[in-house]
């Protein structure tokens, strides 16, 4: 059997390529392998879940690839990172397409509310949330080794994760309410922001993943 | 403090190099796109845009490498546009390593084109680019233009923007053809009745001459990211320069 340090879930939704390309960029010794085989993410080491679209879709092609099993174990027994929708479909539910979630978390995925939505000048703010915002640190993780806090992350999203349990929140950020913007619980660092494309802190966030011994 | 305000070097690539025209038209050299990617990479660009201004021609498939190569080296959102007719255009981009693909002449041939893009990749890679002129033969003050700014429309820019937005584009990119190249600044009037026009996001493009443009577009024009080739290119200024310039006027940038 081949050895596959971090497998990458691909369930057909959207473009790994960014996210498999700096995976191997920070770290180049590794086999990083994009997959739709539930037997890959059963051996690997690590498990990134990314994710791009709608939620309902996203979930019902996990489903169609038999990868809903695999991901779950995956997310309760090794070093796992979801990213964007990724860390969306962990929780109960989404208002997205009212579309029920892999339920491994407690807790809703809201949509951001454009029409009241004003920055301290007053501007509307747009959504989707899209570009560079600051994430501020909620509690030490390995994950945020070398990363300032209060540095920024690129996103683009419309709604965003309210986990029941607050001591989830590994990290949040304000548009114009503080949200939370990662998660960590024992094995498992999530994130609503893209660190693929979050150029030098994004890269030292997947480098932290990829060093990490939860 | 919140989101940041976007700075955009804008790259038009045809024949696998990177130039520059005015108004569409005299197009100069401006040098390999992997290594000014990397360049505007390294100097704290927020995102980079390719347009393919040959798409129509031969070597289309010149981009798709280029996309490849930056997308291996860069570790920023690529957008690129030009030359997409269909869903399967855009899937193409996507897979050779875009975060976005832009769609401008099929959105107004094909406007389901857009809703079909939206809906299997997500609004988030779906910008619509509006190249619009002011008029004065219509009932509305900007006109939508397509194949490069040679077509008219007859479409109202404004009323096109609330269309794009409603069948799922996730940004707008609005280019001035009256100030494309001529480093007069941006169309203001027009990006602040886009922008307040619609709740996605939108990038003012053409007219950049100096700094102060880049802010006046974002306080005057509401624009939520800026685009610029030129200046960048000939090395007038670093982006980092006009970031800095941004933030000493007040508009919240990524430093």
């Amino acid at each position: 059997m081949r050895k596959i340090d971090i497998a990458v879930v691909d369930y057909g939704m959207g473009n790994l390529r960014s996210v498999s390309k700096a995976l191997e960029h920070v770290a180049p010794s590794k086999n990083v392998l994009v997959t739709s085989n539930p037997d890959d993410i059963a051996n690997a080491h690590r498990v990134v879940f990314p994710g791009q679209g709608a939620m309902p879709d996203c979930i019902r092609e996990l489903d169609l690839r038999g990868l809903r099993d695999a991901v779950l174990h995956a997310a309760e027994n090794k070093p796992f990172l979801g990213i964007c929708i990724g860390m969306q479909m962990l929780f109960d539910h989404s208002e997205e397409g009212d579309a029920a979630g892999l339920a491994l978390l407690k807790g809703n995925v809201k949509r951001f509310a454009a029409a009241d939505m004003k920055d301290s000048s007053g501007a509307k703010l747009k959504v989707p949330h899209m570009g560079w915002n600051q994430v501020y640190q909620a509690k030490p993780h390995a994950l945020w080794q070398d990363i300032a806090d209060g540095e920024r992350f690129y996103y683009v999203h419309s709604y965003y994760v309210q986990p029941k349990d607050d001591s989830l929140t590994s990290g949040y950020s304000a548009y114009p309410s503080p949200f939370t913007s990662a998660i960590a619980i024992n094995n498992l660092f999530a994130v609503q922001f893209h660190p693929e494309k979050s150029a030098n802190a994004g890269l030292q966030m997947l480098s932290n993943f990829v060093r990490w011994q939860p | 403090m919140s989101l940041a305000k976007r700075i955009i070097p804008c790259l038009d690539v045809t024949d696998g190099r990177v130039v520059k025209g005015i108004n569409f038209l005299e197009l100069r050299d401006a040098g390999d796109p992997v290594e000014i990617a990397k360049r505007y990479d390294d100097q704290g660009a927020d995102e980079l845009t390719f347009l393919d201004i040959t798409a129509s021609s031969d070597n289309r498939g010149l981009i798709l490498h280029i996309i490849e190569q930056v997308a291996s080296q860069v570790f920023i959102p690529l957008t690129v546009g030009g030359g997409v007719r269909e869903v399967e255009d855009v899937r193409r981009l996507l897979n050779a390593g875009a975060d976005k693909v832009s769609i401008n002449t099929t959105a107004v041939l094909n406007p389901q084109m857009v809703a079909d893009a939206a809906s299997r990749f997500g609004s988030q890679c779906i910008v619509v680019a509006i190249d619009a002129k002011k008029v004065d033969n219509q009932p509305f003050q900007w006109e939508v233009f397509t194949h490069g700014g040679r077509k008219a429309t007859g479409l109202d820019a404004v009323k096109w923007a609330e269309y794009m937005a409603k069948l799922g584009a996730g940004e707008l990119l609005v280019t001035s053809m009256d100030r494309d190249g001529t480093k007069i600044g941006f169309n203001n009037p027009l990006n602040r009745a886009i922008s307040d026009a619609v709740d996605i996001p939108i990038i003012a493009s053409g007219g950049v001459g100096n700094l102060q443009h880049l802010v006046d577009g974002v306080q005057q024009g509401g624009a939520d990211a800026v685009l610029a080739a030129s200046i960048f290119h000939y090395g007038e200024y670093t982006v980092q320069q006009a970031k800095e310039y941004m933030a000493q006027h007040g508009i919240e940038v990524r430093l």
